[in-house]
């Protein structure tokens, strides 16, 4: 599949900046500097951005409580989500949701989600909102393995076929859920087979080659556009970091994890580019520098910004409510 | 009998009383997502890995082994409700429901069916298992992973719960709750689990529907559940300096509710201040202040005043959870307003 030059940029900044974000949030949660969880993507770059590539800030997405990446691929400002991480009143959500919540409904991401399962009946519900109306938009929902596992999803799978809504399923296989492997928590040899219990396409990728999600993707999405109905993708990839910011991960050996780092979705994407000539050395160099360059102006951003005042804590839980059965009386 | 004692946190006393159960009694498994962790993985096979995501059921698996301490794949509503089948058919399972908030994926095998099955069966089956949970603010965990909701199944005929706030209450009422016939909601605040207090060796148990003094005074009654009870204590403590001697009742268990021990207080203090994590409406609180209206009418020398969450979702940033969590001057605000 011919990728345009503009769009291989695109791809290789956004992999840049969600992997530059990722690994600096690591830094800023070790440093004390973030509250609660914080489940970094790194090393799944590829399969966020080889889908997002294909969608526009009409279509939408779910996400999981791995979300900062998808949240990147889809366009959400990096400043917003760091300051929401920092738990600043100029964040995305406002400081309410923080890292398992991240969203931002104006570029169709609809939201991280602390539900192992909670984001596929809402990607359905998407795509019947876009087959009701007529419309050519797309819902993505990313999930876990271990989601796979999830009532949630396979009901959603199923509603889906039968209603044939233009929703894309994207598992992102890790391998892992939490300290679990994949190979235990699944009855079946791969997650992408099950997709024939629900009459649609089953296809196994490998989430560490952006060209092959890309294509892979592009196929799903186009068919979802022409009204065919859902799509089941399986992304192999890895995770560098812990489940959470935290886990002593004594489940992997460092032979594993270095095993993993041989196949680096943004190491791949260089090399790819550079041996067919299609970016240059200098080109791609220059994106990292102003990768990081944004970062440093997120985290500045996040720590300049004020905290938000507490009364906020009443705000936005209705459009209307009487405020004084919001608060507590004493 | 002199019973050693040693301090323990009340993550380590939970942990020795699903012990202490699980070598007294064959038929007590434990199950959940990662309460052992790395199943089938070969060099972590014996030890587990995680023991639960903040290590409550550590070691567990390498004494009682894999068919005894079962990781679940993340399908709550399969796994909650093979608890209840397993106990009905003759085990007594303890299902870890990993925080409270997760409740919605399974709550149709726990208050349909677990909670359900004695009273349609015509008191032919009973259910013996425990639901622990994880309960609280505070941890910056936002709104999926931070509320109480005891409320939510304290409402519902057929199960117990109970919310200990100590060490030496988390220890005793575990055992309790899985001795106990019937189902019980188990629920641990995760901003507890590194408090530290004496825990006896060996078994013993707080019984399930008993309050607990946890402080004396002839001024207020101030009754508290889990984690608010060290709120509760702290606004007794600094009420004290200025001469208002408060009672502190930690409720323990919210259902069944040890009455006696609400209005036997409130007939000593007249006075009555309730401290609840949890959302106002329909909350454990409000029952509360209905039993003192109820049955306690009499006695009351002022209203009633509760010192709850608002009615909103957990907030993430810390200056919003700060303001959603009551706090020692709210308490003691509330307080003032009557004494
Ligand atoms: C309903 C529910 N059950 C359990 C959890 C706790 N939990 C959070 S993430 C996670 C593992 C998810 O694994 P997977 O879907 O493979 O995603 P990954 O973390 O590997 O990206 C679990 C068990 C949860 N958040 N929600
Ligand atoms: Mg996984």
């Amino acid at each position: 599949m011919e990728i345009p030059r503009e769009r291989l940029r695109w791809i290789y900044e956004r992999m840049a900046l969600i992997r530059a974000f990722e690994d600096r949030v690591a830094q800023e949660f070790a440093a004390g500097k973030l509250p609660g969880f914080v489940h970094l993507y790194a090393g799944e770059e590829a399969i966020a951005v080889g889908v997002c590539a294909h969608l526009t800030d009409r279509d939408y997405i779910t996400s999981t409580h791995r979300g900062h990446g998808h949240c990147i691929a889809k366009g959400v400002d990096v400043k917003a989500m760091m300051a929401e991480l920092f738990g600043k009143a100029t964040g995305v959500c406002k400081g309410k949701g923080g890292s398992m919540h991240i969203a931002d409904v104006d570029k169709g991401m609809l939201g991280a989600n602390g539900i192992v399962g909670g984001g596929p009946p809402i990607a359905c519900g998407a795509g019947l909102m876009a087959k009701t109306l007529g419309t050519d938009q797309v819902a993505v929902c990313f999930f876990g393995d271990g989601a796979a596992e999830q009532g949630t999803t396979h009901e959603a799978m199923n509603l889906a076929a039968i209603w044939k809504l233009p929703v894309v399923f994207v598992c992102e296989n890790n391998l892992y859920a939490e300290s679990t492997p994949w190979t235990y928590h699944c009855a079946a040899p791969d997650i992408a087979s099950r997709a024939a219990a629900y009459d649609m396409p089953g296809v196994l990728v490998d989430g560490t080659d952006v060209f092959a999600v890309y294509e892979a993707a592009g196929e799903a999405i186009a068919r979802a556009r022409r009204g065919e109905g859902p799509t089941l993708l399986e992304c192999r990839a890895f995770r560098y970091y812990g489940h959470f910011q935290g886990d002593a991960v004594s489940y992997r050996t460092p032979e594993e994890e270095a095993a993993y780092r041989q196949r680096d979705p943004i190491q791949r994407f260089r090399q790819t580019v550079l041996s067919q000539g299609l970016l240059s050395e200098d080109e791609l160099d220059a994106i990292d520098a102003a990768v990081q360059h944004e970062i440093n102006e997120a985290v500045r951003f996040a720590e300049a910004s004020p905290l938000p005042p507490p009364e906020d804590c009443l705000t936005d839980v209705y459009v209307s409510y009487p405020a004084e059965q919001l608060a507590f009386r004493h | 009998m002199v019973v050693a004692t040693r301090v323990l946190s009340y993550r380590q006393a939970i942990n020795e009383a699903l012990r202490l159960e699980m070598r007294r009694d064959p038929t007590v498994i434990l199950m959940g997502e990662d309460v052992a962790g790395g199943a089938t993985i070969q060099h972590i096979e014996q030890e587990g890995a995680w023991g639960g995501p903040l290590g409550v059921t550590k070691s567990l698996v390498s004494e009682f082994g894999r068919q005894r301490v079962l990781d679940t794949p993340i399908s709550e509503a399969a796994f909650i409700g093979a608890a209840v089948g397993a106990a009905v058919t003759g085990l007594r399972p303890v299902a870890e429901l990993m925080f409270v908030d997760f409740f919605g994926v399974c709550m149709d095998q726990i208050f349909n069916q677990g909670a359900k099955l004695r009273y349609m069966f015509g008191g032919k089956a009973k259910v013996p298992m425990v639901i622990r949970t994880m309960i609280g603010a505070g941890f910056g965990a936002a709104g999926q992973h931070s509320g109480c909701h005891y409320a939510v199944f304290a409402h519902m005929p057929g199960l117990k719960a109970v919310a200990p706030a100590t060490p030496y209450d988390a220890k005793g009422l575990l055992i309790a709750a899985i001795r106990d016939d019937d189902p019980v909601m188990f629920f641990e605040h995760k901003m507890l689990y590194d408090m530290t207090g004496e825990v006896p060796e060996g078994d013993y148990v707080v019984p399930i529907g008993k309050a607990d003094i946890k402080r004396e005074g002839n001024d207020v009654t101030i009754v508290a559940i889990s984690r608010m009870v060290h709120i509760a204590l702290e606004a007794a403590k600094r009420l004290s300096t200025e001469g208002i001697e408060a009672e502190v009742v930690d409720l323990r268990s919210l259902s069944p509710l040890d009455e006696d021990a609400v209005l036997s207080s409130l007939a000593k203090t007249r006075r009555l201040v309730v401290v609840d994590e949890d959302n106002p409406r329909c909350s454990v609180a409000a029952d509360i202040a209905a039993l003192a209206v109820d049955k306690g009418f009499d006695y009351l020398d002022a209203p009633v005043k509760l010192v709850t969450a608002p009615h909103t979702p957990v907030p993430f940033s810390p200056s919003l959870e700060r303001y959603y969590i009551p706090t020692p001057e709210r308490v003691i605000a509330a307080v003032r307003e009557i004494v």
